[in-house]
């Protein structure tokens, strides 16, 4: 185990740069990742804009976009399909999941687990900077001629094979980042399995390490095959190769000198075996960082520990039997649709059993509203909303209608957004003092999250009227069609509050910053919580641990009868 | 759905203010090992609800809308041909036979490429964006795409399909009233995406032959 500190001091390069420290490269990905997301909420705004007033200039910045954009600060169709198209791209794959796993699972888990460091430190600073590449590589589309990927996150061809360069760019950087996600997921599988802390059996682990692990999984086995997908439409558009193509395409007149012979659909199928066990991805961790949370914050043991970490594993599996849910109405034969919609509404199951574990440990709580706390309840009732509001999607036939409107975006915003992003920023507040030894600001914390859970709500619950009214997704200008008159109406009101979420989030930029140098210092523990992390040094030195910790009890030991103090930490 | 969230909802409530750390200075332990088999009851309601939905609505409603289609000689049968940004319907003309397509022949004049050499095709005609259909009697639409994936979407009829390019995709409806209803694209096709629009027309039988015949009209003034 290479757990004892060095001594000697590294260059300041080795040191927070190209560190191989999983906490200085976690950190590394937390602040890349929180860069990404703000810009692609910029993008989020812009076609906000748009929507709310179509066709009318973009104000303050409009003139900043040119005429291959926006001549005369109007929006084009080409440029919104590439807002929209990046948005996506840029928030799943560049923000949210490197935040998730990248920082914390980088970060926290080899804390937890009572680790000195990643199992593979070099492959650990390289997975970053892969990632990285691949994100300013995603930026630099915009430069490419005819502008970025534009033809959704999903890159369905034939669209994506005859569009503008900036698709192959998107492609290219792809492959970059499901790279990184592969040498990531490598690390912490091979960490939690040979790297725990002597006494740390599996089912003493906290939540958030099983979350972590069984997240990993997800990577290692869905990944690849969009790497394949994507390699495969790279060549279709660069080597002339008819994987997705039939033959016979005439765009806009011309007859496609192509073999054929290809099907679309087979891209549809290696991206959803992906892009489903993604949404895995971005909701175990934070499932993970919620549990920490309440547990720490209830004062007592989390409800049905075991239910928890069994549901995980269930879902781990069944998410990769759910895929082709996302295409009931894409043409696939009619049968299969039968299989998924079975697995899909079993999926739910597991969901609803570790939402409803959670929602048990209150009872008989001594509930601490703080902070991170705030965040941790206010994921349970709207990740509920957005689990539930999954059933209709994947139910046969309410999906036909359903399918493809504004009603499948307010469904996976409401998970990945009120539910996600909101356990992840709790999670800043909850470790906050353990990384930088210093605490957060209560105050401003508060502020931001009144006023992001309820701008929040303002930009998303429309959106199930919307969908319910018949709007369909990605429409560049929804006034066109007459049944989308109807709820036009709401879209101003969703461009107030995604404005307002931005101006909500500068409390939190400002307090993390100068928290960062001027918080008040904290002690080693300032929540009283159990696990491993917290017994080490805030911030842990490079090392972490100043000797082997040894786990004696559960990871959720809280308010045990007999104890003075209501907390036994697990290496009491 | 609606009632475990109320259930959810109410219970969080009340659990948040009654084991306040104020109200409840101390937690208690044992509570997290209580409940027992109970507290499945959310899981077990969700698990029966879903297997009602499954067997009792979801598979018989998926059947009649997408598997088990009308007889094609009782119905309006309708070849779709969608491209960037427009939808073609062709028509069999009086003989009811569709002539063969061929992308080499496609011209301004010919959008969707029917085979000249087709003998079928002789009195098939394309409307383009509007599709009409006869009240009373079920439409066939077997669809196709020249170019990229469309998605075919009658919002006021609550059916959608993906026009895919290399396949032929059928879809059927009923019209239950007379009118015009918008058609729109609901996969997203490119730059024009958002003004991918048609419209059906729901003809009574009698208006529905009147306007086949005037096309044919048209279609012989064009070839003669």
């Amino acid at each position: 185990m290479s757990s004892s500190p060095e001594h000697h001091e590294p260059s300041f390069i080795r040191k927070y740069v190209f560190s191989l420290d999983h906490k200085t490269i976690g950190l590394q990905y937390m602040f890349t990742s929180l860069t990404f997301l703000l810009f692609g909420f910029g993008l989020m705004l812009l076609m906000r804009w748009q929507l709310a007033f179509p066709g009318k200039p973009i104000p303050i910045i409009g003139g900043l976009f040119g005429d291959t954009f926006a001549p005369g600060g109007i929006m084009l169709p080409e440029f919104y399909n590439q807002l929209g198209a990046m948005h996506g791209t840029i928030m799943v794959f560049l923000g949210v999941v490197p935040l998730g796993v990248g920082f914390y699972g980088n970060y926290f888990l080899p804390l937890q687990i009572g680790a000195g460091d990643m199992a593979f430190p070099r492959l650990n600073m390289m997975s970053y900077w892969i990632y990285f590449m691949g994100g300013v590589l995603m930026l630099s589309s915009f430069l490419m001629p005819g502008g970025a990927a534009q033809s959704g996150w999903t890159s369905y061809p034939p669209l994506s094979v005859i569009a503008p360069p900036g698709q192959t760019m998107w492609l290219i950087s792809m492959t970059f980042i499901i790279t990184s996600s592969l040498f990531g997921s490598i690390n912490f599988i091979v960490t939690t399995v040979n790297m725990r802390a002597p006494g740390l059996n599996w089912m003493r682990l906290p939540v958030f390490v099983w979350a972590q692990f069984i997240t990993a999984i997800l990577l290692l086995f869905a990944f690849p095959v969009l790497q394949a997908g994507a390699i495969l439409q790279l060549l279709d558009r660069v080597a002339g190769t008819s994987f997705y193509l039939p033959a016979g395409l005439v765009v806009s007149g011309t007859l496609l000198n192509r073999a054929g012979g290809g099907s679309a659909l087979l891209y549809q199928h290696l991206f959803w075996f992906l892009a489903h066990p993604e949404v895995y991805v971005l909701i175990l961790p934070a499932m993970g960082i919620v549990a920490e949370i309440l547990a720490t914050n209830t004062r007592k043991p989390l409800f049905g520990y075991k239910t928890i970490v069994r549901s995980i594993m269930f879902l781990g599996v069944l998410s990769f039997v759910v895929w082709a849910h996302h295409m009931f109405l894409s043409g696939m034969k009619t049968s299969l649709a039968r299989i998924f919609m079975v697995t899909t509404m079993v999926i739910s199951i597991p969901s609803v059993a570790i939402l409803s574990c959670y929602v048990f440990s209150l009872w008989g709580a001594s509930i601490r509203f703080r902070v991170p706390m705030l965040f941790a309840l206010a994921f349970l009732p709207l990740f509920g909303i957005g689990g539930l509001t999954g059933l209709p999607l994947g139910f046969l036939p309410t999906d036909i209608y359903l399918h493809d409107t504004y009603y499948v975006i307010g469904h996976f915003h409401y998970v990945v957004v009120t539910g996600s992003l909101i356990a992840l920023m709790g999670g800043i507040y909850h470790w906050f003092p353990k990384i930088f030894g210093r605490s957060m600001n209560e105050f401003w914390g508060k502020v931001h999250f009144w006023g992001t859970v309820v701008c929040m709500n303002g930009i998303f619950f429309p959106m199930f009227i919307q969908g319910l009214a018949g709007m369909q997704r990605r429409l560049y200008d929804p006034t066109v069609q007459a049944h989308n008159a109807t709820t036009q109406i709401l879209s101003p009101f969703q461009l107030l509050a995604a404005v307002s979420l931005l101006v909500f989030q500068f409390p939190f930029i400002i307090n993390l910053f100068v928290s960062l140098f001027k918080g008040q210092k904290t002690v080693e523990n300032p929540w009283e919580a159990t696990t491993l992390e917290w017994a080490c040094p805030s911030p842990p030195p490079h090392g972490n641990f100043l000797s082997l910790p040894q786990v004696n009890r559960g990871p959720y030991e809280y308010s045990v009868p007999g104890m003075k103090k209501d907390w036994s930490a697990q290496n009491e | 759905m609606a009632t475990i969230f109320g259930l959810w909802g109410l219970f969080f409530a009340y659990c948040l203010i009654r084991f306040r750390s104020k109200k409840n200075p101390t937690a208690d332990y044992a509570a997290a090992s209580k409940g027992g088999l109970l507290s499945f009851l959310p899981d077990v309601m969700v698990l029966g609800f879903e297997i009602w939905l499954i067997f009792f609505l979801g598979l018989p409603i998926w059947a009649e809308i997408k598997e088990d289609f009308p007889k094609p000689e009782k119905s309006n049968v309708v070849e779709l041909v969608a491209e960037q940004f427009s939808w073609g319907f062709q028509y069999p003309g009086a003989d009811g036979l569709f002539s063969k397509r061929d992308p080499k022949q496609i011209s301004s004049g010919n959008t969707i490429g029917l085979d000249a050499n087709d003998p079928n095709g002789k009195d098939d005609f394309v409307s383009i964006n509007e599709l009409h259909v006869p009240l009373g009697k079920p439409t066939i639409v077997y669809m196709t795409s020249k170019d990229v994936i469309h998605s075919f979407f009658i919002p006021e009829f609550r059916v959608k399909q993906d026009v895919v390019p290399g396949m032929r995709v059928p879809l059927w409806f009923e019209p239950v009233q007379t009118g015009h209803f918008e058609i729109g694209c609901a996969q997203l096709c490119g730059l024009g995406h958002y003004r991918m629009r048609g419209e059906v027309v729901v003809d009574t039988p009698e208006e529905f032959e009147a306007w086949k015949k005037e096309k044919t009209k048209e279609l012989q003034q064009t070839s003669s």
